[in-house]
């Protein structure tokens, strides 16, 4: 078992250098001179040029590339234009209400997903089954913004029952924490519910046809218990993949969803960066977030080794 | 010869159009693109038309979807930023489908390079693409190629892993076999015993990616990346309805309903020609955001 787990650690790490190449080639993408585009379109020639020594620009390309995996490889992301402080230190500085929105997102989206998906199944092309799938592919369809703002005006504007904007910290103020993250949360799992229960269901359904369900039934076992006790264990594998796809998804969302109800996350602190052209802050961040995705998909990996002794890769 | 081959096509096509969804999803869509295409004759009022007086004004009998911060009329304004938004969603469909394919069939033909590129597809799909797509705009700069370009790299593992798996299956055929046992050079076989198979897949992917590529340039716009903000596009529409969306909620939910309406005609369609050309392909491949 720990030579498939290393294994897929192993695999991981191609998937790694590719995205800190495109985030190095990011950069340089830029069709003028990096060191002016950092600098600004108005600053002296003094300036540029300090930003060029300081940034490496003046070495050859290849020095630059190994520098820069060597740096990434310690931990230093490079250091905001703006703030001047080191990327990793802003990103510490943020990351708890991201954390905080997108943990309660999932197990949000679980709750209300996996029953949903399990109900539709059950229910095959009866009305519940299709008022599933009809609301799965409304999720789809819109956007994660336009949710949110559909939210802001029943939740917030016409019935005064969750604020709007900000963010308390749970440590702090866990009531006010809650309903400042009710509506946030519930835009965001819009889509994700969405993603989950239509897997839920194609899986719960695959597993329905199953022998050992039908033996199950021919003895006599209720609804329940072969549903919760047979059939969602046996369907769990898609799902955990799906949540773990979805991870991209959520942080996409996440990005989407801080600037709508304005939380200081690192959504924000990407947006803010993008708009004020902070591009170290910029590639820290989409490395970050690219590590995410794979460290969560690896565990999720590692999780299926351990708990389905089926898999073997 | 050929006229019955196109014959065949044309009945292939109706078979198809016949299912509910298609049908359903089609002419929702055809409707939006007419309107769009003939905003000039369809919408109300001049979508540019700077109103001071008439600012805010909510929806009624004349302003169908209200007025914005500067009097515009959105319904009007709706209508125009349709030509730009489904022209992105298009071009970047349509270009993420062939450079994909492409990619794709190299992939899964010659041995040597399959892993290599599989490895850096990997890599794109980890990097959440609507940050990418948002990066690389606000880098190289706002313009139609860029936006397009930017939407539909994140697009191109998808399209390459559907390719790339459909090729893998596909060569082991007695007839694939065959055309390289007479001496086919591979690009030929490639080109006409191996794409034709990828065919449907490709066309229902294409159109998840079409609506996928329509909400990201909504995103691009609310994120204030996208288009210079004098163009009426989707995004633009919902990224101005921002600071007045407390006053004016209009602003925001009708462009985000037209916009909800028009991916979910897309996606239906979708829905309807997967399961009339493909019934195995799982919904799970169109999701991206």
């Amino acid at each position: 078992m720990l030579n498939l787990i290393g294994l897929r650690i192993a695999s991981a790490v191609p998937v790694v250098l590719v995205v800190a190449t495109i985030v190095f080639l990011l950069l340089r993408l830029s069709p003028g001179d990096p060191a002016v585009v950092i600098a600004g379109e108005t600053a002296s020639p003094e300036a540029i040029e300090q930003v060029r020594i300081q940034l490496g620009l003046d070495q050859p390309f290849y020095i630059q590339y190994f520098k820069w995996f060597g740096e990434v490889l310690r931990g230093d992301l490079g250091v905001s234009i703006l703030s001047k402080q080191p990327v990793l230190d802003l990103i510490a500085d943020r990351i708890e209400p991201t954390f905080v929105l997108a943990t309660t997102t999932i197990v949000l989206t679980v709750l209300l997903a996996v029953p949903l998906g399990v109900l539709a199944a059950w229910n095959h092309n009866r009305w519940i089954d299709r008022a599933v799938m009809a609301l799965s592919v409304a999720g789809f369809s819109i956007p994660g913004f336009v949710v949110g703002y559909l939210l802001i005006l029943a939740f917030s504007m016409w019935a005064n029952i969750f604020p709007a904007q900000g963010y308390v910290s749970p440590f702090h103020d866990p009531l006010r924490a809650v309903s400042h993250l009710a509506l946030p949360a519930l835009t965001l799992s819009f889509l994700f519910v969405a993603l989950i229960a239509r897997v839920t269901r194609s899986s719960v359904l695959e597993v329905l046809g199953e022998d050992f369900i039908k033996t199950a039934r021919a003895k006599g076992s209720r609804a329940g218990r072969i549903l919760w006790r047979h059939a969602v264990p046996n369907a769990a594998v898609p799902i955990i993949t799906v949540i773990g796809v979805g991870i991209a998804l959520l942080i996409s969302g996440v990005v989407v969803t801080e600037s709508v109800f304005n939380i200081p996350g690192i959504g924000r602190l990407t947006i803010d960066a993008i708009l004020s052209r902070d591009y170290p802050v910029v590639q820290g961040l989409i490395l970050f977030f690219a590590l995410v995705y794979v460290g969560v998909n690896l565990l999720i990996d590692i999780l299926y080794v351990i708990v389905d002794p089926r898999i073997r890769y | 010869m050929r006229s019955s081959s196109i014959q065949g096509r044309l009945g292939e096509m109706l078979r198809v159009a016949r299912s509910g969804p298609v049908l359903v999803g089609g002419l929702l869509l055809l409707v939006v693109i007419v309107t769009a295409i003939g905003a000039e004759h369809v919408a109300t009022f001049d979508p540019m038309q700077i109103k001071p007086r008439l600012r805010l004004r909510a929806p009624d009998g004349t302003y169908w979807f209200g007025t914005d911060a500067l009097g515009r009329d959105v319904f009007s304004r709706v209508l125009y930023g349709g030509k730009v938004s489904l022209l992105v969603g298009a071009l970047a469909a349509a270009v993420g489908a062939v450079v994909g394919t492409v990619i794709g069939l190299v992939a899964g033909a010659f041995r040597t390079l399959d892993s290599v590129v599989m490895r850096i597809m990997d890599g794109v799909m980890a990097i959440p693409s609507v940050l990418l797509a948002v990066a690389m705009v606000s880098l190289i700069g706002p313009s139609m190629t860029t936006i397009v370009a930017a939407i539909s790299f994140s697009e191109i593992p998808r399209v390459t892993r559907l390719v790339r798996s459909v090729v893998l299956t596909v060569r082991e055929e007695t007839y694939v076999q065959a055309a390289e046992g007479v001496g086919l050079p591979k690009p030929l076989v490639l080109y006409r015993h191996i794409l034709p198979s990828c065919m449907a897949p490709l066309v229902v992917q294409t159109t998840y990616m079409f609506a996928a590529a329509i909400l990201a340039e909504a995103v691009l716009g609310f994120l204030g990346v996208g288009f210079p903000p004098d163009i009426p596009t989707w995004g633009n529409i919902l990224a101005e309805g921002r600071s007045v969306f407390q006053r004016a909620p209009w602003t925001i939910i009708f462009p985000g309903l037209f916009l909800a309406v028009t991916v979910l005609a897309v996606n239906i369609l979708g829905d309807g020609l997967r399961d009339r050309l493909d019934p195995k392909l799982s919904r799970v491949a169109k999701v991206s955001a």
